[in-house]
């Protein structure tokens, strides 16, 4: 099937859930509201025209300042039987920043979920273990958001463990060999 | 560092053992929480993120051309790989068509990266396993890739290699001869590994029937790259979304059937040769041209001469390196490759400036790594190693 | 060369042999510095890609064994450490615990860009240096490092060890 066929029959099946579709360099994206994701995916997932069997991606876009809403949860869904592609948006407001998860149709969204949680602060709702992925378990912050400085919040606001490890240098050194 | 577990109740015999993240045979920086029962594997969970660099926040703020550095360091055993997969996103997305030649090539030294980084997977394999002879043939053949690539760019590992809009520089015929030379004698010393290890009783009892994954269940995890094709799904990139020159060589994809180790090395094993075969393939229809598309002069860097000598092209080889292609279009695009341990998949999105909005690395080392717990519950210790070694797991992937 | 104590032999500066008799007379520094920079024993603390150069520095290419040097990946029976890769803020806790699991004499050696100042990567979450969280002897630059510069650095170890004075005895 073509990209826009596609969208055509989500745009079809869900009237009222696709906000807009956009098209770049042969590739389709449908925007569409973040309540109806899970049943979108699953319908996806399971029709015998799309067959999306293979979640390759979820991630998430910080608009700050450029869009209203401003988060945006992407998905890229790929069928191997039917050789297709299609890019799902859910945008996300910044005040109620969840979203449901497509775990019970896809179980690899676990991982690309626990990660955009951890580096967006995006909270999805039924994951079975929501929780820190890529930065320690108690950091502050969520680092790829566009408020977010790239070389850290500074000395004064370091993550508890990195300024016990420098304490600890800074008092064991009178036993070191080369002082 | 959390608690796993507060007071373990007395009559329990369980033990819980973290496999830190310095260890010889974790690959580099992962650590596992096992919960043991005697020597069964009760529960795995995996803790990443100990080589976190924020390379996707730090590309934000790089231009188009200083973020691929940032992608060398990924996959940094196929660091070539990357670089390819990179310019090709790049290339979709601001609508630059390399020239032939350079599609041959970046072909070519994507094929040699991927020879390589399969190498060094069976040499480590092999050695978590046991039979450590394997490690140190790998890593010879490993030396003349990496000299070839040095001589062609200049640095061992981490190579930059592909720009957007072709290559860097061209081959010499020096370096065509030694690659061919080089893919005259790979299927000799191929036949070497396998003698050693193919059907050797240790090995066969090792890696049959551990990390079995269904075909279903590898496509619902997300798996891509040798982890799906031995359970029996043909899905390689390289055929299904042809890129560079990959719809120009003739190859085929080995699958495997059962979906446990020994069937994932069979089908890493049968890829060395079809590398083997598309190197040939580029080396004898290299054709000839330029290795840079002189088309797009506001998104590719112009040659030299013409620098040196006309003043538009000096001014966009200003533009272009200090504040990067500013005419670049709206849009956004994913584009995926075939590297060696699966799909790498690269999402960009472009707000017309000379940074990329938003650069999305999708590796398949992270997929892989975060389902270690459902290919190793319920199996021994031993078996923790062996699945390991097979995912073919980089933590600088994982982790970007 | 001939001294004229009974046919002692001078053979290197410091170092004294009787010929005939099996006796070289020397001080103690020496003998137990040579005996330490003969056998460095690292521990492997690879991090990211300097672990794949420092690995290629280890087989047969570039062999490290000719200079006595074996890899081991315990902390508690190696000599030196060799940082090689980027340090994160979560790994930082855990390079100091096993850096103090390490016994006296050791040396700490760091390779390449990341492990020296952070390399390309200043970000939130990288450690800019490994020298803020323990002391460095020997820094060796690259991205990654050849092996050769790895050996050049081992052997400017070596050469570090060799002019150490009193390190064998209680007076510190």
């Amino acid at each position: 099937m073509e990209p826009v066929q596609i969208a055509e029959k989500i745009q079809g099946q869900f009237p009222d859930a696709v906000l807009s579709t956009s098209e770049y360099a042969g590739q389709v994206s449908v925007t569409v509201k973040k309540e109806s994701i899970v049943d979108i995916c699953r319908f996806l997932h399971d029709d015998q025209d799309t067959q999306m069997d293979l979640l390759r991606d979820i991630c998430g876009v910080d608009y700050l300042g450029k869009r209203d809403v401003r988060f945006e949860v992407v998905y890229h869904l790929y069928s191997i039987g039917q050789r297709h592609m299609i890019r799902l948006k859910a945008p996300v407001s910044e005040e109620d920043a969840t979203i449901a998860s497509v775990t019970p149709v896809w179980s690899g969204a676990n991982c690309h979920e626990r990660e955009c949680f951890d580096m967006f602060g995006i909270n999805f709702e039924g994951h079975p273990d929501l929780r820190r992925v890529l930065m320690p378990e108690d950091w502050e912050g969520h680092p790829l958001r566009k408020d977010y400085p790239l070389e850290g919040p500074g000395p004064e606001e370091e993550w508890k463990g990195f300024k016990e490890v420098l304490e600890k240098a800074e008092r064991l050194k009178e036993f070191e060999w080369n002082r | 560092m959390e608690q796993v577990r507060k007071d373990p109740l007395p009559d329990q015999q369980e033990l819980v053992l973290s496999m830190g993240p310095q260890h010889p045979a974790t690959h580099g920086v992962l650590r596992l929480v096992l919960e043991l029962e005697g020597e069964t594997v009760k529960k795995c969970t995996p803790h990443v993120g100990y080589l976190h660099r924020g390379i996707e926040k730090l590309g934000e703020n790089r231009t188009y051309l200083n973020a691929m550095p940032l992608t060398d360091r990924l996959d940094y055993i196929a660091s070539m790989s990357n670089n390819v997969g990179y310019c090709v996103a790049v290339e979709r997305l601001l609508g630059v068509e390399p020239p032939p030649r350079a599609k041959f090539i970046r072909t070519m030294t994507a094929e040699m990266s991927r020879i390589s980084s399969h190498l060094l997977w069976l040499g480590t394999h092999a050695l978590d396993i046991g039979a450590m002879t394997v490690f140190l043939y790998a890593f010879r053949e490993r030396e003349w890739l990496l000299d070839l690539l040095e001589t062609l760019t200049g640095a061992r590992l981490t190579v930059s290699y592909p720009r957007i809009g072709g290559v860097r520089n061209d081959v010499s015929q020096e370096f065509l001869d030694s690659l061919w030379q080089f893919t005259e004698e790979f299927p000799g010393r191929l036949l070497e590994y396998e003698t050693l290890i193919d059907q050797n009783r240790i090995w066969l009892k090792r890696t049959k029937g551990i990390g079995v994954v269904s075909a279903e269940d590898a496509i619902n995890l997300g798996f891509t790259g040798p982890m799906v094709r031995g359970s029996g799904i043909p899905y390689d990139v390289r055929k299904f979304a042809p890129y560079d020159a990959y719809d120009q060589v003739e190859f085929e994809v080995p699958t495997g059937t059962a979906g446990d180790t020994y069937d994932r090395y069979r089908v890493r094993m049968e890829e060395f040769r079809q590398s083997n075969k598309i190197i040939r393939q580029c080396i004898e229809k290299l054709p000839k041209g330029p290795v840079m598309t002189p088309d797009s002069p506001k998104f590719t860097l112009p040659a030299k001469e013409s620098v040196m000598q006309e003043m538009e092209s000096l001014i966009h080889h200003f533009v272009l390196i200090t504040k990067g292609p500013i005419a670049s279009p709206e849009g956004e695009i994913y584009s995926a490759i075939e590297g060696p341990k699966g799909e790498l998949g690269f999402y960009f999105i472009s707000d017309g400036t000379g940074n990329p909005y938003r650069m999305r690395l999708r590796s398949p080392s992270y997929v892989h790594a975060m389902s270690l717990p459902y290919l190793t519950e319920g199996s021994l210790v031993a078996d923790v190693i062996a699945v390991i070694g097979t995912m073919d797991l980089v933590l600088g992937e994982v982790d970007r | 060369m001939l001294l004229d104590e009974s046919g002692v032999v001078e053979v290197e500066k410091g170092v004294k042999v009787v010929p005939g008799a099996n006796t070289i007379i020397t001080t103690l520094d020496k003998v137990i510095n040579w005996g330490r920079l003969s056998a460095i024993w690292p521990m492997t603390f690879g991090l990211a890609c300097c672990a794949i150069e420092m690995m290629t520095s280890g087989s047969a290419h570039y062999d490290l064994d000719r200079f006595g040097i074996i890899f081991r990946a315990s902390p508690r029976q190696s000599d030196v450490m060799i940082i090689a890769g980027t340090v994160s803020k979560k790994m930082a806790p855990i390079l100091r615990r096993v850096y103090d699991q390490m016994p006296e004499p050791r040396y700490v050696i760091a390779m390449g860009s990341c492990a020296s100042s952070g390399g390309v990567f200043n970000t939130y979450s990288t450690v800019q240096g490994g020298d803020l969280i323990v002391p460095v002897d020997v820094y060796i630059p690259g991205c990654p490092p050849r092996p050769e510069a790895l050996m050049d650095g081992l052997l400017k170890l070596q050469d570090k060890m060799r002019k150490e004075h009193f390190r064998w005895s209680r007076f510190r």
